[in-house]
């Protein structure tokens, strides 16, 4: 109606004349587009350096396993260094150096403004050379070559091995072979590997079962003297028994080394001769060899072949020669048990306690204050936690454990020290702020009209907030969880104090009972790189695997957040639509 | 509240239904009602009548809403919140010292402004009521969603899809599952507040009817603002303003014959 109305008093009136349009400029600053184009910089920028870390910390981790090539360089002293090319590098030769330089040379390097070129080189044999890596300048080099029979050899000790095989001995018998290809060195190599895994396995497992029942048997002794006294009949009974059944457990003990004894005389007999670039000879047990392989004549699939199997090394096995060779498995077993238990502590804690805050609670200053409180938690340093969780956690509560359920281990410490349990805990306090807050973000989210609908049909206040208000508070929650997963699982600091070791001779699971063990200390991810990258013999060698470790850290964290978020999308489709 | 407010006077209730006659299965006597210093409702006094539909209609702002989310003792909720005088629900004073407000609230049912399903399957959501008294009966579960859904008249709409959720149904049919979660524990008395006014004219017209459809079997009490609604469904209605009920008395009497000056005026529509 009114728009009708409108259209016939809309008829142009021509007796007003019309007047010129004016135009009132708008300011460059005004349309605000500079501060778009800053904002947006501002986030290309972040993605940039995000990205850029990325590709930088993938890119090193995954090309450290890569076969390289060894190059041997003659230098103008006649010496010659085989290794692999880590890197190369401008520096400025001092003049003392320099003086002693032909007039030519001497002259190329002014003229590039003093800067002359280096490369390192891993020369490996530490045995021999008491170095791992070597400077060669580019100006010195007399000849460059890549000889196709020199041989990388990994080592279970003194790290690689760059030479020429000489022969083989086995079983005392030399053997006039160079080819590590020939059948009679393989098959040696793997005896011997074989051998020593048995021993291995000899000394940990059937060793260490027969340990196990000695110092049960020990403890025993210890329980019933301190139980029943010194006089009593148990405490009797259980010396009887030690005193029973040492003897039998020392034969077992006995013949299991013997058995090893055996084996490791075998292993000394199968040895293999190297001869290095300058021709110096070393015998090395083939037990010790990890893997050897040419590395100037290989095909594509063997490179392939020696790229996964380093990788599956790194995965599944246990660190060696101070944790710059061999595998991370325990820590990774041990990042992510610690992450999981936890996430066990930290949400239900967190949950209750927001949902006492949030929903029964009489909101005034005490609240309050208690919720300024626990956000201020969150800022605090995750070292102070630390300190927190030695001091509480290990040494009192702990400790208070060790007094009242293991007295007869004392003085050595069960759950009186660092260990898997306290770490967690540790942990979970630190990140219990960001769940309670998630979560009472999530729970005043939850509609008025829900919670007066289920009370209205007469349900307690407790069933509103069972069957209503935390199922859909779900996705908030499991939010506040991901948020402090993610903060957990990144941090170390904490973590040096209250049980992370550098190697942890135990898995926290194995096979003696009560097979998982909370007590036991662990190796963690986020340690491990601080360890190889900085506090290693040879720091140079543990870099690469600084990348290749913050890469499966990162990819860990990774995994674990997507499935978290997987199931939160999953819930929060559930409550689709539901808006009006 | 401003100074033309706080000058008005008010007549005392005009009646045109005896107070504390047989058939009243509620009994609201002086109730006052204080948010924080405000006091919303001023001494109202009135019977709600079994098995009839009490319409309370008003302009914004009257206390009509809080004197009903009062008779479920859903105002409990809000903090600072004062009420004297007495509440009975057959016979006993809801407001009385140590009264179970759980079980006061499972004789109710309320149907909300808005509807509000929970994020469930339509099942779980018409048997909510019995879900917290913890019946796990299949038949009499499946017995009552039936019972309540034809109640609300909503079973053939839904009853090949009572599994799915019921956030995917229309605004209509939600309010109308509202109604059969409200009716399925079986209340004494409904209670219904504006429960078309987030509804288009159809739903509208739906929800109507079934109001007039239960209006035998139920005690109903609805909050509306609009009068053409009230005349409808209602077989008594309450006319408040400024907290204060003015008018009580038949529908056909308050609309055709009103006493009072601000009743003609409101019903009339000359304000509000």
């Amino acid at each position: 109606m009114s728009a009708h109305v409108n259209m016939q008093t809309a008829t142009p009136d021509k007796s007003i004349p019309l007047s010129q349009p004016t135009t009132r400029a708008t300011d460059i600053r005004a349309r605000g587009e500079p501060f778009t184009w800053a904002l947006g910089g501002a986030l290309a920028l972040g993605c940039a350096m995000i990205i850029g870390f990325l590709v930088m910390v993938f890119w090193n981790g995954l090309v450290t396993f890569v076969p390289k090539p060894v190059i041997a360089v003659t230098t103008t002293d006649n010496q010659v260094t085989a290794g692999e090319p880590t890197r190369t590098e401008l520096y400025k030769p001092q003049s003392a150096d320099l003086a002693a330089l032909s007039p030519q040379i001497q002259k190329s390097i002014s003229d590039s403004d003093g800067f002359a070129s280096r490369t390192m080189f891993r020369v490996g044999n530490y045995d021999l050379y008491n170095e791992d890596f070597r400077w060669v300048s580019e100006f010195q080099v007399t000849k460059t070559e890549a000889p196709k029979d020199i041989l990388f050899a990994e080592r279970e000790e003194w790290g690689p091995l760059i030479a020429t095989l000489k022969n083989i001995t086995v079983d005392g018998q030399t053997i006039e072979t160079a080819d590590i290809h020939d059948p009679r060195f393989a098959a040696a190599h793997q005896t011997s590997r074989d051998r020593r895994k048995r021993i291995r396995e000899i000394e940990k497992d059937d060793i260490g079962k027969i340990n196990f029942q000695l110092d049960e048997l020990r403890i025993d002794v210890r329980k019933a003297e301190l139980r029943s006294g010194r006089d009593s009949t148990d405490h009797a009974v259980a010396q009887t028994t030690l005193k029973e059944k040492t003897p039998q457990l020392e034969a077992q003990y006995k013949a299991l080394a013997e058995e090893a004894g055996k084996l490791r005389e075998l292993n000394s007999r199968n040895s293999a001769m190297f001869v290095d670039i300058t021709g110096r000879e070393k015998s090395v047990a083939l037990d010790l060899i990890v893997r050897v392989y040419k590395p100037n004549d290989m095909s594509f699939f063997e490179s392939v072949g020696v790229y996964f199997s380093r990788w599956w090394e790194f995965v599944s096995s246990e660190p060696r020669e101070a944790n710059t060779e061999g595998g991370i498995l325990p820590a990774i077993f041990g990042t992510a048990a610690m992450t999981l238990m936890m996430v066990i502590a930290v949400a239900p804690f967190g949950v209750i306690t927001a949902l006492y805050l949030r929903e029964y609670a009489k909101q005034g200053k005490l609240v309050a204050f208690v919720r300024i409180s626990v956000n201020n938690l969150a800022g605090v340093p995750s070292i102070v936690y630390g300190v927190f969780g030695l001091g509480f956690f290990a040494y009192v509560l702990g400790g208070s454990i060790d007094q009242l359920f293991y007295p007869e281990r004392l003085p050595n410490p069960t759950f009186g020290t660092g260990g898997l349990l306290w770490a967690s805990l540790t942990l979970a306090l630190l990140t219990v702020p960001v769940v309670i807050v998630a979560t009472e973000e999530a729970l005043s989210a939850v509609p008025r009209s829900m919670r007066e609908g289920s009370l209205a049909c007469g349900a307690s206040k407790w069933q509103t907030i069972k069957y209503i208000v935390l199922p859909r508070a779900l996705p908030g929650i499991m939010t506040g969880v991901i948020l402090a997963m993610a903060r957990g699982a990144g941090e170390v600091a904490p973590l040096m104090l209250v049980g992370v070791v550098k190697l942890a001779p135990e898995l926290p699971v194995d096979g003696f009972f009560p097979f998982v063990h909370l007590e036991r200390s662990f190796m963690h991810l986020g340690f491990h790189i601080f360890d190889v990258g900085f506090q290693s013999r040879n720091s140079e060698a543990g870099k690469p695997m600084v990348f290749v470790t913050t890469m499966l850290l990162i990819g860990l964290i990774f995994a674990m957040n997507v499935t978290a978020i997987t199931v939160r999308n999953r819930l929060k489709r559930k409550f689709k639509g539901s808006q009006f | 509240m401003n100074m033309d407010v706080q000058n008005l006077t008010f007549d005392d209730t005009i009646y045109h239904i005896k107070k504390g006659g047989e058939g009243a299965v509620m009994e609201i006597n002086d109730l006052n009602l204080w948010y924080g210093t405000a006091q919303a409702l001023y001494k109202v006094t009135m019977p709600i009548e079994k098995g009839m539909v009490t319409a309370l209609i008003g302009p914004s702002g009257c206390g009509k809403s809080t004197l009903l989310r009062c008779i479920n003792r859903m105002n409990d909720l809000v903090d600072g919140l004062k009420i004297n005088g007495e509440m009975k629900l057959a016979g006993e004073n809801i407001y009385a010292r140590g009264a179970d407000v759980i079980a006061l609230r499972k004789r109710m049912g309320m149907v909300f402004q808005k509807p509000n399903p929970f994020p469930m399957s339509i099942f779980e959501n018409v048997i909510y009521p019995l879900r917290v008294d913890g019946v796990t009966d299949k038949t009499i579960l499946e017995e009552t969603v039936e019972r309540a859904l034809r109640g609300s008249a909503l079973w053939n709409e839904v009853k090949d899809r009572l599994q799915e959720s019921a956030l995917g149904m229309s605004g209509g049919q939600q309010q109308r599952l509202c109604i059969a979660r409200a009716i399925a524990g079986d209340p004494e008395v409904l209670l219904m507040d504006e429960p078309c006014s987030a509804l288009d004219p159809i739903a509208t017209a739906k929800i109507e009817d079934l109001i007039n459809e239960l209006a035998g079997q139920y005690t109903i009490a609805i909050v509306t603002h609009n009068m053409q609604q009230a005349a409808r469904v209602s077989d008594n209605t309450a006319f408040m303003y400024l907290g204060r009920l003015i008018e009580y008395g038949d529908t056909e009497t308050m609309f055709q014959n009103p006493k009072s000056p601000r009743t003609q005026d409101y019903v009339t529509g000359r304000f509000g």
